[in-house]
């Protein structure tokens, strides 16, 4: 158990690694994840199960190298394991037939809103797929994508590959051309998803986001992932992390996330130098 | 040496635990207390006067032969004495250090009533640590393999007592744990300052040289459900999941950074070495002025937590005073020595932050005490108009914990109180879906290290009886 089976790399900084994780692997649904330490001196970091394999007893996870743990994490290779890999957590995305629903990918969170995707076409959804990153070397997962939607547009910010600009562009052009969807699913960057939240509300088109919260233990037992939403302290661990992005405070979430940039950014200096 | 007589074992005065100074350990997080020497533990034995009807085994809630192992100390025999404290309490080095002995045993031990109570705790303390640090642990002889195999969730103590009595019956024992490291509060709640991490430690490896089975990383509801567990071939379970969801204040300001749940803040330093940062990678926040809130063991371990950070002013704010406060006595009194500054009969109605979003002070209002409540405590009423500040850039709410959900909601025949207790028939531990059995925290709510063992004791019993039935 938590072997690295295969990796490979998206992108220069984005790893797709698969572990062995048979309980994980039976028992995941879309939208839930898992908590990672690297090693022994690790912390304890939330990433979403990107894709699970029960039969081969297998999970996958797509990883940005941002700080120090993914960084270290996307160093690792086929063979070694990781010191701990528990889950899944949170609550799965609620699936139903909703019509036409549009999913919306910003960055690795499209790596996120994959299972949860296909999960809805399963479902009998008109699926329209929005994938979007800041340039064409950090877009993921086109093909895999365009298999599970009845649509998929494509945008990065700086037009080095298909459509120039941002996601909410591209959610406006649909609506605006009467493609309303029943339900939008935006996961990425919180501006993102604070974006797509103010604009869906001017449409009133019921909204769901994926957070990511600094988390602990992801079990409920901290309380340091903690979102307001609807003015109620929320657990985004056992609570979501999926929440109606009308309702939720991205203000405090932004705030929250930057409690620890000092340390962070230390760690990161350190594992760069170490690797020296 | 020739036994004493009564006048003179009352005439040997309470020896002091020997302790690291203050201004010393405020600059470290090594344990407080050295342990006693044999010599101090000889004459503090000595002090005993081997009652016939021993008060404090009656206020042991295990009801550990005291007078005999103090008696054996007394003798030199120190790994005997051991071994009989062991035959009821299977985590002496444990309970030595943390019991809240004052309320319990040497509450009542007779000497107490005129002087000063023999230090109980100090002495199974050393002899558990006498044991461990001189050669062999011996482990005792099991029964026969029955070939029944029971499911424990949580290894708090009462998990790993019920694995360690179960495993000795021949039953075979796994205990699923959620975090990475067994163990429970024990392991990411109390401090190493007061509860070293290796003990600990060589308790877990004994018990996995007795046999039991320990897995880390499963949470019980998410990897698998109970029933799926009990699906799979476990004949009983055990639920000893605790009391480890965190009560916040619900008042303003309460999800700025820096304002931390106990369990979080405790969960940083002890479970993630965050007082080791960087060299391990989860970073904790340090600051001036620390405001700490409750008045139980977790405010104070949070409190002197801070103080070791090197914060200059840690406040520990309670809205009763000294008396009512639940914490273990000696704690406070390190607490003080520490420099700990104690603000009573106060509570927190606000906290502001600064333009980036951190903690900059607390709004504080005195209290006054009132009528007395369901508790027989009088009750802290607000004295209007008595607000003031108090500078902080961290703040830690230590008031209290909720019980954890997950296995009632993912078990729907276990039954719970409307605190989210799980129910136990008739003073047993069976709970409400057949099989199944609790303890600990989860079913009393906060309460103490040495209840959750003897809860693990009793069911241990149940289990077995459970087990030979089916
Ligand atoms: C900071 C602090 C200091 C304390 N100091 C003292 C003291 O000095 N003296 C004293 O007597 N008492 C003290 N207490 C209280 C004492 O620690 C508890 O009463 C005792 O630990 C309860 O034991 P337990 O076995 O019921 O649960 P816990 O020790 O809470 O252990 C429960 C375990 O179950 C695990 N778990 C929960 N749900 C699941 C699941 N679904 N699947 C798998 N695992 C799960 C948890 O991760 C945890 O490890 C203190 C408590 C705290 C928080
Ligand atoms: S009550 Fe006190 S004096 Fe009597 S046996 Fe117990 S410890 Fe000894
Ligand atoms: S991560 Fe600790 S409560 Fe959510």
């Amino acid at each position: 158990m938590n072997k690295i089976v295969k990796k490979r790399m998206l992108s220069p900084v984005i790893a797709e690694i698969e572990l062995s994780a048979p309980y994980i692997a039976r028992s995941q649904k879309p939208g839930q994840f898992v908590i990672v330490r690297v090693d022994d001196r690790g912390e304890r970091i939330p990433l979403t199960i990107a894709h699970a394999d029960a039969e081969k007893g297998t999970i996958t996870l797509i990883v940005q190298s941002i700080g120090k743990t993914t960084t270290r994490f996307n160093l690792m290779e086929a063979g070694e394991s990781v010191a701990d890999l528990v889950g899944p957590l949170g609550k799965p995305s609620h699936i139903q037939y909703f019509g036409r629903v549009v999913t919306i990918g910003g960055g690795v969170g499209t790596a996120i809103a994959w299972p949860t995707t296909r999960a809805f076409k399963e479902a009998g959804n008109e699926v329209i797929s929005i994938i979007g990153a800041r340039t064409k070397e950090l877009l993921i997962l086109e093909q895999e994508m365009r298999e599970i939607s009845d649509r998929v547009i494509v945008t990065t910010d700086d037009g080095s590959y298909a459509n120039k600009g941002f996601v909410t562009d591209s959610l406006k052009g649909l609506i605006e051309n009467d493609t309303i969807p029943n339900l939008v699913l935006a996961i990425g960057p919180v501006p993102m998803m604070r974006a797509i939240s103010e604009l869906t509300r001017t449409y009133a088109i019921p909204t769901v986001v994926s957070l990511n919260p600094i988390m602990l233990d992801g079990t409920g037992m901290c309380g340091v992932c903690r979102v307001s939403v609807g003015g109620k302290t929320m657990f985004a661990c056992v609570d979501g992390p999926e929440f109606d992005a009308h309702q939720v405070d991205f203000n405090g979430l932004t705030q929250r996330l930057r409690s620890y940039q000092k340390e962070e950014k230390l760690s990161l200096e350190l594992l760069k130098s170490w690797e020296r | 040496m020739a036994t004493l007589d009564k006048k003179e074992r009352l005439k040997i005065q309470r020896h002091a635990m020997p302790e690291q100074d203050p201004m010393v350990r405020i600059a470290n997080f090594e344990e407080v207390n050295f342990g006693f020497t044999p010599n101090l533990a000889i004459e503090e034995a000595q002090r005993c006067l081997l009652c016939p009807k021993p008060l404090c085994v009656a206020g042991c809630p295990v009801n550990i032969d005291i007078p005999s192992f103090i008696n054996l100390i007394a003798e030199g025999k120190f790994t005997e004495a051991a071994k009989k404290i062991k035959e009821t309490n299977s985590l002496p080095a444990i309970c030595g250090r943390v019991c809240p002995q004052e309320e319990q045993c040497e509450g009542v031990c007779v000497i107490g009533k005129k002087g000063t109570p023999v230090a109980i705790g100090h002495l199974e303390r050393f002899v558990a640590d006498w044991e461990r640090t001189h050669g062999e642990i011996s482990v005792p002889g099991k029964r026969p393999a029955t070939g029944k195999k029971v499911a424990v969730v949580g290894s708090g103590p009462a998990g790993l007592t019920v694995a360690s009595e179960l495993v000795q019956m021949g039953h075979a024992v796994t205990v699923f744990e959620a975090l990475h490291v067994p163990g429970g509060v024990l392991a990411y709640g109390i401090p190493e300052f007061r509860l070293p991490k290796d003990i600990l430690g060589s308790e877990v490896d004994y018990l996995k040289r007795l046999g039991v089975d320990i897995v880390t990383d499963f949470v019980v509801g998410k990897t698998s459900t109970l029933d799926e567990l009990l699906e799979s071939g476990y004949d009983a379970a055990f639920v000893g999941s605790g009391a480890g969801l965190p009560v916040f204040l619900n008042i303003p300001g309460e999800n700025l950074n820096g304002v931390y749940s106990a369990n979080e803040y405790l969960t940083r330093t002890n479970l993630m070495k965050s007082y080791l940062f960087p060299e391990y990678d989860t970073p904790i926040a340090k600051a001036r002025g620390v405001v700490v809130f409750g008045g139980g063991n977790t405010a104070m371990d949070a409190v002197r937590t801070a103080k070791r950070f090197g914060t200059e002013h840690a406040y520990l704010i309670y809205r009763r005073s000294w008396e009512e406060m639940p914490a273990r006595l000696e704690e406070r009194h390190h607490a003080k020595a520490e420099g700990i500054e104690f603000v009573f009969l106060t509570a927190p109605t606000r906290f502001i932050g600064d333009e980036s979003g951190w903690v900059k002070a607390v709004e504080c209002i005195k209290m006054e005490l009132g009528d007395p409540d369901a508790s027989g405590r009088r009750r802290p009423v607000p004295i209007k108009g008595s607000e003031y500040m108090i500078d902080a850039e961290l703040a830690v709410i230590a008031v209290g914990n909720g019980s954890n959900p997950l296995i009632p909601l993912t078990t729907p025949a276990i039954q719970t109180n409307k605190w989210g207790n799980i129910i136990v028939k008739d003073k047993s531990t069976s709970t409400t879906k057949s099989g199944v059995f609790a303890g600990g925290d989860i079913v009393r709510g906060g309460a103490t290290v040495i209840l959750a063992m003897g809860d693990g004791k009793r069911a241990a019993r149940e289990i077995d009886v459970y087990l030979k039935s089916k």
